[in-house]
This record gives C-alpha cells, sequence and structure tokens, in this order.
C-alpha cells in the first residue's frame, strides 16, 4: 500500500513538473530558446497569492487568478524587453539574457520580501481521500494536483489543434520563414506563446507552494531545472513529451527518496536524464522527421 | 499600370552585395521569368520582394503602393503570396492541415472552403492525400502541396521559386502546365525564378537574365529563347 501512495505522489509532484515543463517546452519550440526565467515566473506566482491571501485577505481562488494575470503580463514584457530585441541574435547571447532575467526575478523578490521563507497557506481546500479502509490516504492537493494537469494538457492539445493560433503556433515552430510567408505573425504567436507557458507558471507556482508550503525568492529555481529535465527527457518541443517526461520525473524522485536515498533522488533523476539522452539524444517523444528534398 | 514595380533595388548580406540595383516589372495577367545561374540573386530578390530579407536601397511597388518596408506576414492578405524555394511544406502538419494555414489571413469561412474546392479540382492528388502528412509526400506532391498552400490565399500575384527543383521531368511537365493554367484560368500574375531557363521561357510572356545580381537581359520570352547569348549560357545548346 505504501508503495501505491508514494506512486501516486510522485505523479502528483510529477504533474507539478509537467506543467512547468510545458512553458519550457512551448517556448523552445516556436521561439527556439531556453527561458531560464521560467522556474522564477512559478516563484512569482507564489508570492502573488501570497500576497493577496496572507496579506491581503482575498478568498485563495481569486488570489491564483489575480498570479495567473500578474504572471501572464510579466511574461509577456520579459519576451518584450528583454528577448524579442535579441532575435536573430546567438543563442548563447539569448541564454545569457534569460539567466539574467532569472537573477532580476530572484533579486527583485529577495529586495520585497526578504530572505526568510513564508509559510503558504494551500490554496486548495480539499479533504484527502482514504481507501482501503484507511491504509491508503490520498490527500487533496495531490488529486488537485493530478487533475488540474489532465484538464490543462486537454485544453491545451485542444487550442493548438482547433484554434487558428494553435495552428499558427504549429507553423512557426516548424518553420518560421514558411510562416511569415502564410501570413502569420511570427512576433505575436511568440508573445502569445509566453503569455500561456507563464500563466501555466503561475498555476504551478499555486500547486507547488500548496503542496511544499515555503515560499522564498529561490522557490522556483530548482523546480524550474528539473522541469527543463522533463522537459529534455520527454523531447523538448513535444507537448506530449512533457507529460510524460514531467511524470516519470516526478515518479522516479518520489520512489528513489523513497527506496534508496532521500539526499540521493536528485542525483538519481540526473543520472537517469544523462542514460536516457545517451540511449535517445531527442528526448523519449522526440521528433524525427524524415523530409523528402 | 503594373502590378509589381521594383526599382534600383538593392541587397546586402552583412558586406556583400547580392543585388546591384536592378530595376523591373511585373504587368497584370503576365508571366515573368527571372532566370540566371547559381548565386545571380534570384532568390534573394524574391524574399525582400516578400519582405523576408530588408532591402538597402531601392523601392518595390506593388499596385502603387510603396511596399519596401512592409513586413512579410502582411503581404499575405494584400494579394501576394510565395511558394518559396525548396517549397517547405509543414512537414509534421497533414496536406489539409498545411493547406488551412494558407488560409490564415482569410475571415470568409465560404469563400475559403470554395477556394478548397477549387484547388482540389487542380490538385486531385491533394485531396486524395489531405490526411497524410506531408512531410511524406513525393517531392512533386510537395511542389503541389506548396503551390495549393500559396493559392490558399486567393493571390493576385504568385512568387514561384524554383519550381521544378529536383522534380522528375513528368512533374516538371505537370508543375508547368498548372502554372499557365494558374494564369489564364484563375487570373493570377505570376513572377518565376527558373534555373531551367527553357521551360521557363516556354510558358513566360517576358523575361529577366540575372547576372550576379543585375540584370545583364530583358525582352519578350521567344525573342530571349532565340537569343545566341542566351542559347550559349542557359539553355545549353
Amino acid at each position: 500500500m505504501s508503495f501505491l501512495s508514494y506512486l501516486i505522489n510522485g505523479i502528483s509532484l510529477g504533474s507539478i513538473y509537467a506543467i512547468i515543463a510545458l512553458g519550457y517546452t512551448m517556448v523552445y519550440g516556436i521561439a527556439r530558446m531556453l527561458n531560464f526565467a521560467h522556474g522564477d515566473i512559478i516563484m512569482v506566482g507564489g508570492f502573488v497569492i501570497f500576497t493577496c491571501v496572507s496579506t491581503m485577505g482575498f478568498p485563495p481562488l481569486v488570489g491564483v487568478l489575480v498570479a495567473v494575470i500578474a504572471c501572464t503580463v510579466l511574461g509577456v514584457m520579459i519576451e518584450r524587453v528583454a528577448y524579442k530585441p535579441l532575435r536573430g541574435a546567438s543563442s548563447l547571447a539569448v541564454l545569457i539574457t534569460a539567466i539574467g532575467v532569472s537573477y532580476l526575478l530572484q533579486n527583485a523578490a529577495l529586495l520585497i520580501f526578504g530572505s526568510n521563507a513564508r509559510q503558504f497557506t494551500s490554496v486548495v481546500n480539499v479533504p484527502s481521500l482514504k481507501l482501503a479502509g484507511g491504509a491508503l490516504s490520498i490527500s487533496g492537493v495531490t488529486m488537485v494536483t493530478i487533475l488540474t494537469c489532465i484538464i490543462i494538457m486537454a485544453g491545451l492539445m485542444t487550442f493548438i489543434n482547433k484554434t487558428k493560433i494553435g495552428q499558427a503556433m504549429l507553423a512557426v515552430s516548424e518553420d518560421t520563414g514558411a510562416a511569415t510567408l502564410m501570413g502569420i505573425d511570427v512576433n505575436r504567436t511568440i508573445a502569445v506563446t509566453f503569455a500561456i507557458g507563464s500563466a501555466l507558471a503561475a498555476i504551478a507556482g499555486a500547486l507547488l507552494c500548496s503542496t511544499y508550503p515555503s515560499l522564498t525568492p529561490y522557490t522556483g529555481s530548482m523546480p524550474g531545472i528539473k522541469a527543463f529535465v522533463a522537459a529534455v527527457f520527454g523531447g523538448i518541443g513535444s507537448i506530449p513529451g512533457a507529460l510524460i517526461g514531467g511524470i516519470l520525473l516526478g515518479v522516479i524522485e518520489n520512489l528513489s527518496k523513497a527506496y534508496i536515498s532521500s539526499q540521493l533522488s536528485d542525483a538519481i533523476v540526473f543520472a537517469v536524464l544523462i542514460v536516457v539522452l545517451l540511449v535517445r539524444p531527442t528526448g523519449i517523444m522526440g521528433k524525427k522527421i524524415t523530409e523528402k528534398v | 499600370m503594373a502590378i509589381l514595380e521594383v526599382k534600383n533595388l538593392e541587397v546586402f548580406y552583412g558586406v556583400i552585395q547580392a543585388i546591384k540595383g536592378i530595376s523591373f516589372e511585373v504587368n497584370p495577367g503576365e508571366i515573368i521569368a527571372l532566370i540566371g545561374a547559381n548565386g545571380a540573386g534570384k532568390t534573394t530578390t524574391l524574399q525582400t520582394i516578400t519582405g523576408l530579407i530588408p532591402s538597402k536601397a531601392g523601392q518595390i511597388i506593388y499596385e502603387g503602393q510603396d511596399i519596401t518596408k512592409i513586413p512579410g506576414h502582411k503581404l499575405v492578405s494584400m494579394g501576394i503570396a510565395h511558394v518559396p524555394e525548396g517549397r517547405r511544406v509543414f512537414a509534421g502538419l497533414t496536406v489539409l492541415q498545411n493547406l488551412y494555414l494558407g488560409a490564415y489571413t482569410r475571415k470568409d469561412k465560404k469563400e475559403m472552403e470554395d477556394t478548397l474546392e477549387m484547388i482540389y479540382e487542380r490538385f486531385p492528388r491533394l485531396k486524395e492525400r489531405r490526411d497524410q502528412l506531408s512531410g511524406t509526400l513525393s517531392g512533386g506532391e510537395q511542389q503541389m502541396l506548396a503551390m495549393g498552400r500559396a493559392l490558399m490565399s486567393h493571390p493576385k500575384l504568385i512568387v514561384l521559386d524554383e519550381p521544378s527543383m529536383g522534380l522528375s521531368p513528368i512533374y516538371v511537365n505537370e508543375i508547368f502546365d498548372i502554372i499557365q493554367k494558374i494564369n489564364q484560368d484563375d487570373g493570377v500574375t505570376v513572377l518565376l525564378v527558373e534555373q531551367n531557363a527553357k521551360k521557363a521561357l516556354s510558358i513566360a510572356d517576358r523575361a529577366y537574365v540575372l547576372e550576379t545580381g543585375k540584370i545583364a537581359l530583358s525582352g519578350d520570352a521567344q525573342a530571349l529563347m532565340n537569343d545566341d547569348s542566351v542559347k550559349k549560357a542557359y539553355l545549353s545548346e
């Protein structure tokens, strides 16, 4: 029974990674850049919810909504100010800028909120589920996290396959030049991608802080890196890949914490990544398109 | 009045000048061919017209309006469609998804579906393969898809870059027949870049010969076909 409980908690943690990984993978797929500031958007989302709920006394759902809006605006603004001027610059320049933005967000939060950890009040008020006569208990946060991940996945797939802007995103991710020739505004498509990724980061922030209720300016950094690993693991640029990579990573992390060593769990996660990349350099769902010329 | 007028166009790649002040015009209903050797600047010229590459000097006038500084994605709804070199279909998307992306700028769903039917009539193979990933099509089919996709925007001017490249002779003939039909039956003006000068001159009204970024010769396509220097350099006779 305890195995099942570890597994479910792993899937829940993995769902958070998956939601964050979506932001990495979509931005990479469409703008061909690694947005290393993405993890810190999660932290910003966490602090917005904290301020709304704990300081100003709004209901948790209002806090989440405000965080989604704030992070969306922030993400689009970062893209506009920091990344858009570098379109066409070397990918190394863009990468360094992204790391700079990440430090900027962390230090801005440090300046405003200080370095002391804040106690985050969970935004989820769902009672836990007792199964098998109380032997297996699934917490409300766990259930809500997994459910949210499923809803986001389904919503995103529908958005991409059924809407015009979704199809434009696919076109830009395949060939920016050809997309321009279709009349697609590439800059606008990239901005929309950042907006979606950042909104998802806010939701991930709410779920992450509800699961691990301690909030500091560095809260987003480790989950951000792990979600990046998950995105690479699943095949960066692929949306189903982000889901599979995220869930697998969460499960591996939780099971190694339970059965091997809680200190070594991160090392094991990264070791698995190295092995996967040695065997499949494009990741699990990595695209191998055979093009006829 | 010309539908497209290029005046003293100059384009640079870094410090290297690819286009050295070329001027030419395309009149409504014409098929105009730009021919020349590799590296003469044919593709660069087309990409500058459709806003993919910025120009350094000169003007591009389309239907009386200066479009030199208008970003490429806005030209599609103005009636310019570009079929790029190497076709560049969206390989991971189906044929139908590619065609719908061609109509990205169109608002009227009904008219768009009518255009789709028309394109299926012109390219029956695309209808047969509409649910197939376009990366799995043959080169000739991909060329048809690239042309169909461009026609989905209902253009007044279609710009074709090397449509015969890498195709078998049967497909080359088929593609050139279709270009003529698009021009004569649908009334679309055609600006065509080709290395296959013989084929291009055989369907064009007029042609310009590009040599290292300059226009070396121009005139009636029939006359150019009989020109000794053209024969020698481009028609391998």
